[in-house]
């Protein structure tokens, strides 16, 4: 009877356990979950985080997640707002060090002008065929 | 009007257009079922990989053993710095290959992130010991600093600083030849 307390117990200390060992430890880091005292300037902090992207919850921005590697990374842009540092300084600083995947804002790179000039391309491509089309078509006699 | 506008266009009809939606569509299912097959690379390179570490001083963390002073790692000899936390699982696993590594001689400097002393001192007691010096990174800000985005991570350092390998994940023990491979050539 003792014995099948005990492992009772410790079937419910293991279930208790396991969850908190999968999370990790939360972000001690000073501005993780505490906003900046200057409203103007929490405000320019939260424009940024919100186009920072979460490395461990990817597809979530770090202003959104609760990993706690987000939490170091707000603590981070804000500590850098609070010191007067530009949020795109900011930016090319993570940049600098995770590649152009940690930021949700596009740049025109080598890589990525296509995507930008794709569209435009297919834009003149069309009005170039549909002016013929019915530049054709107004004319009596060329069509059937 | 289809007929109208292929009597517009050339003299000779193009046969050959017709079949070019069907080839185009074909071709951009071919580029769906490729992504969709090819597992996902959801790991994120640190870019400082070939540049110099970013230089830091971290505080120890553990009371009566040394901090970690980025200076040290250019100091002639290859390094491996292992960022890694009590309460990885995945650090445990590459505990013993990080032994043998220290073992051969290889110095180890480690970064525990978000830890608390307690907790690191239990994980070295049950996991073994294999670092000269460990840095408490509390706040996680020289993790960001080296573009880090996970523990456990381990970096190759060659003698006058420069990182040469990011490892990330766990160092299972069929890739203690790459980071051996690695070292050799940072110099070891």
């Amino acid at each position: 009877m003792k014995r099948l307390a005990a492992l009772l117990l410790m079937v419910l200390g293991l279930a208790t356990a396991a969850p908190l060992l999968a999370q990790g430890e939360q972000s001690t880091a000073p501005y993780a979950y505490r906003q900046l005292d200057d409203p103007a300037k929490e405000e320019k902090a939260q424009a940024l985080m919100e186009t920072l992207r979460c490395l461990q919850c990817q597809g979530q921005s770090i202003a959104d997640s609760d990993a706690p590697i987000a939490g170091s990374m707000r603590s981070l842009v804000r500590e850098r707002i609070e010191a007067g540092e530009d949020p795109e300084a900011i930016r090319s600083w993570l940049m600098e060090r995770y590649g152009d995947y940690v930021s949700y804002a596009p740049r025109i790179t080598g890589l990525t002008w296509p995507l930008f000039a794709v569209p435009a391309v297919l834009l003149l491509l069309a009005f170039l065929l549909l002016r013929r089309l019915f530049t054709g078509s107004a004319k009596p006699g060329e069509g059937a | 009007m289809s007929d109208m506008s292929s009597e517009t266009g050339s003299p000779k009809p193009r046969r050959w257009a017709i079949w070019l939606p069907l080839v185009l569509f074909l071709g951009f299912v071919a580029l769906v079922l490729v992504g969709m097959l090819r597992p996902a690379d959801r790991n994120v390179a640190s870019a400082l990989v070939g540049k110099p570490m970013p230089q830091f001083n971290l505080p120890p963390a553990l009371p009566g053993r040394p901090g970690l002073d980025s200076k040290v790692l250019a100091n002639g000899k290859p390094h491996l710095v292992n960022i890694f936390a009590s309460w990885c699982v995945p650090c445990r696993v590459e505990a013993p290959q990080l032994g043998a590594l220290a073992k051969a001689g290889v110095p180890i400097e480690g970064i525990s992130v978000r830890d608390s002393t307690e907790a690191l001192q239990g994980f070295l007691d049950q996991n073994g010991d294999p670092y000269q010096r460990i840095g408490a990174d509390d706040d996680g800000q020289v993790q960001l600093a080296l573009g880090s985005s996970g523990v456990p991570e381990t970096y190759v350092i060659d003698g006058k600083g420069k990182i040469v390998y990011q490892h990330i994940g766990e160092i299972r023990p069929d890739q203690l030849g790459l980071i051996l491979d690695k070292l050799k050539e940072a110099g070891l």
